[in-house]
Order: structure tokens, then sequence, then C-alpha cells
């Protein structure tokens, strides 16, 4: 038997205690970053399986065009991929050489040598997130040694950070996100800014840069390194537009990601501190040691 | 009717509400998604308001907020503020007409946005509110369809009797 009315005033006292509970939850999320593990939990045993199956159809279509590909187009990839690797291969060689060189100068002026960086392939799933956000889910997570704040790169250039974790998938920020900020350096003039996101996956913008700083249209910004997330000398963008209006107190400069922010969809993980040692060296962690440890 | 096997009907829809939730769109009709969770949902909470209460919703939203990776708690307060109307207004909802319920959707649809919209704001977060409010217009304008659609389900798995 249904009862005609519900009792009236525990409805509203769960909901203002609901309300209340809402709220203490979201400053402790947001001011104190207390709840990464209810929400990795979350993640892991609740979301990720339904994230999973929905990725499923889109898999099938990569397997299927994979398996139904002809011999010959398979035979013709390799191809080009063999001379892709003999290219890579032979300037690959150059920079072996002049790493040692740089090792070798940077012993002599005893500085202190290049720390080594791990990088691990990841996939993006295909997966809409809040479209007001600038996000992508990867299909590697604690399982794999994957921190909050790892910086993304792909082929190209740095493509964000992870900011949140699950047990097999990792929530990652790309620097186009308007709350993303990157401390980047312009490699041909050796000056420092900051690149925000803007909330367009095409445009960042360099604040607080004055109007006499050296500074040209197509000029590569790198990763400065400041800051100590991201390491170093990753390209980040280029520079396509900049304005110097008089009455402003900075020139208003606006530059391009390199990645390929909303079209790559293997991506790299990376390991830039060594203090993560034992990523695990199974088939799939393609471990580039550049240089020795500290 | 007890309550254990009300819920081998109101999980599975909820699951596939997140699945749609997240399902890949193309880019322009992404902004027209609807909030299909919320919306499956607020039928359930009609359809057997002792069941699906505040608490439910409270749940739901967190998994909602882990979903979207916003921050804890965002959708939660919308989620549960949406119910406790429906849950002190049902027995007035469930005379309206499809039309009509479409229309208190549209509302409550509208200030769960807006109150996610502030949580935003209030972090720093703020998107462009040009295109904001299409999913609470295209979930009013779906709800007759997901209403007939529940209420078979339910029919057939007959977790309510009565409405």
């Amino acid at each position: 038997m249904q009862p005609l009315f519900l009792q009236g005033p525990s409805v509203t006292l769960r909901t203002i205690l609901l309300v209340i509970a809402s709220v203490i939850v979201m400053v402790a999320d947001h001011r104190w970053h207390a709840l990464e593990t209810v929400r990795g939990a979350l993640e892991s045993y609740v979301v990720y399986p339904i994230r999973y199956t929905i990725n499923l159809p889109s898999r099938l279509v990569v397997w299927g065009d994979e398996s139904l590909s002809s011999h010959q187009q398979l035979l013709d990839d390799n191809r080009k991929l063999q001379q892709q690797q003999l290219r890579a291969q032979v300037s690959l060689q150059k920079l072996s050489v002049l790493e040692k060189e740089n090792d070798r100068l940077r012993k002599m002026l005893s500085a202190q040598p290049k720390v080594g960086e791990l990088v691990l392939v990841a996939e993006i799933l295909a997966i809409d997130l809040d479209p007001y956000k600038q996000q992508v889910i990867l299909n590697k997570g604690s399982n794999k040694d994957v921190y909050i704040g790892q910086p993304i790169i792909d082929a190209w250039g740095v493509m964000g950070q992870v900011v949140h974790m699950g047990g097999f998938s990792s929530t990652v920020l790309l620097i186009s996100d308007p709350s993303h900020a990157i401390p980047v350096q312009v490699s041909r003039s050796g000056l420092r800014s900051t690149a925000f996101g803007t909330g367009n996956s095409q445009l960042l913008e360099l604040r607080y840069i004055p109007h006499n700083a050296d500074l040209e249209i197509g000029d590569v910004i790198t990763t400065s390194g400041l800051g100590g997330r991201f390491p170093p000398n990753y390209p980040v963008g280029r520079i396509t537009s900049i304005e110097r209006a008089a009455g402003e107190s900075f020139a208003t400069v606006v530059a391009e990601p390199v990645a390929h922010l909303d079209r790559s969809r293997e991506v790299l993980l990376v390991w830039h501190k060594l203090q993560v040692k034992e990523v695990d060296t199974d088939t799939q962690t393609t471990a580039v040691v550049k240089g020795k440890s500290q | 009717m007890r309550s254990q096997s009300c819920f081998r009907i109101v999980i599975p829809t909820l699951i596939v509400a997140l699945m749609l939730h997240m399902w890949p769109l193309p880019e322009w009709l992404e902004y027209l998604r609807p909030e299909w969770v919320v919306l499956v949902l607020m039928y359930w909470a009609l359809a057997m308001p002792e069941q699906i209460g505040v608490t439910v919703a409270f749940i739901v939203g967190l998994l909602l907020d882990v979903t979207q990776g916003a921050i804890l708690g965002q959708h939660a307060v919308g989620l549960v503020l949406v119910i406790f109307v429906i849950n002190t207004q049902y027995q007035r909802i469930r005379v309206f007409s499809l039309a009509q319920q479409a229309l208190v959707v549209l509302l409550l649809l509208l200030i769960k946005s807006v109150l996610v919209l502030w949580v935003s704001g209030m972090v720093g977060q703020a998107p462009d509110i040009d295109l904001y409010f299409l999913p609470a217009l295209s979930g009013a304008i779906l709800w007759p369809w997901l209403f007939i659609v529940l209420r078979d389900l339910r029919r057939r798995f007959t977790v309510a009797r009565s409405f």
C-alpha cells in the first residue's frame, strides 16, 4: 500500500542535510583535494566499466579496419614505415652524439647532468566529457604508475597533464582548458612567460608580456621547466599574433598549440623526475632513457 | 512492493543513461546532448517517490561528477534539489499532461543548469553561456518520449502498480 503523503519534514530535512553535504564535499574536493581517493575508487569500479563499454565500438572499428585491409596495403604501409624508421634512426644517431657531447660539456662545467625521462604510450578513449571543458580520458591509470600532475605529450608537443586518476584510466586536462596554465619560454630569445588556455583548442594566450619584449610571429614556445611539473624544452606552440595596443600595459600575445589537441589518438605519458623508480618494464613500456640519472 | 525489486529496473536504466551521457557525438550535437541521467532519475522519482529520493539523487549526482570530471558535489547539489521538488510535488506533476510535464521538466533542468553554472563560476571556470541552456531545452522536448518508454518498461517489470 502506497502512502498518500510522504513524510514531509523528513524529506525536507534530508534535502537540507544533503545540500550541506554537497557543499562540504565541493569544498573538500576543490580546496583541499581531499577526495581524490573517493573519486579514484568511483572511477575505477563504477565509471570505468561503462567507459570501456562505450569505447568498444570504436575499438571494433579500428580492429575491423586492420583485419580487413588488403595484403598490398599492409605491405605498402610497412615499406613506408620502414623508410620513416630509417630516417628517424639517422637523425637519432646524430642526436646521441650531440647528447654525449652535451653531457661531456656539462660535466666540464660541473653542471648537473640532464635527468632521464621515461615514456609510456597511452590511448585516448572515445568518450565525450563536458563540452565546456578541455579534457580527455586515457586508458592508463594507477595500474601503470600514472600520477596526478603527470605531463602528457603527443608526437608534436605538450598536450596537458593528468588531473584525476582511477585504477585503469586517467583524466587529462589539456593545455587549452581555461583553468590551465603552463610555464613556457620562447626558444629563440629565451623570454619566459606563462601560456594560459582559452577554451579553444587552437588558441593559447601568453599574458603579462611587456610591449618591448623580443617576440615575433612564428616564434616557437617550449616548456621552460619552471614549476617542476613539465620537463623543459618540449614544444608547446607557435606565436600567431602579437597586438601591442597603446593603452594596455601588456601586449596581447596569442599562440597556437603544436600538439594535435583534438586529433591525436595516441599520446605519451612522461616520467621526468625519475622519483618514480619502478616503472614496470613490461612489453608496453617503451623505456626511452635519455642521458643518465642524477 | 519491495524496494530491492524496484532497483532491478532502475539501476540498468541509469547505467544506460550514463552511457548515453558519455557517448561520443559530433561536435555540433554535443551542445544539444540532453542530460539523460537527470531525466531518467526524474522519471523514477515521479513513479516511485518512496524509493527514489534525495539520497539516491545525491549518489547519482556524485557519479555524474566523476564521469564529467567536475568538482565532486557540483551536479549532486543540483540533482538533490531537482529530486526534492519532484518528491514534494509528485502528486501534482503526475496528473499533468505530457506537454505540461515537459514544461515542469524544462524549469527543473534550467534550475539545475543554473546551479551547476554558479558553482563553475565560483571556482573561476564559468563557461560561455550562449549554448549552455540548450540541453535543458532538448531534455524537455525529449521528456514525453522518454516518459512513455520508461512507463512501458516499468509496467513490464511491474515495479510500481499505481500511476
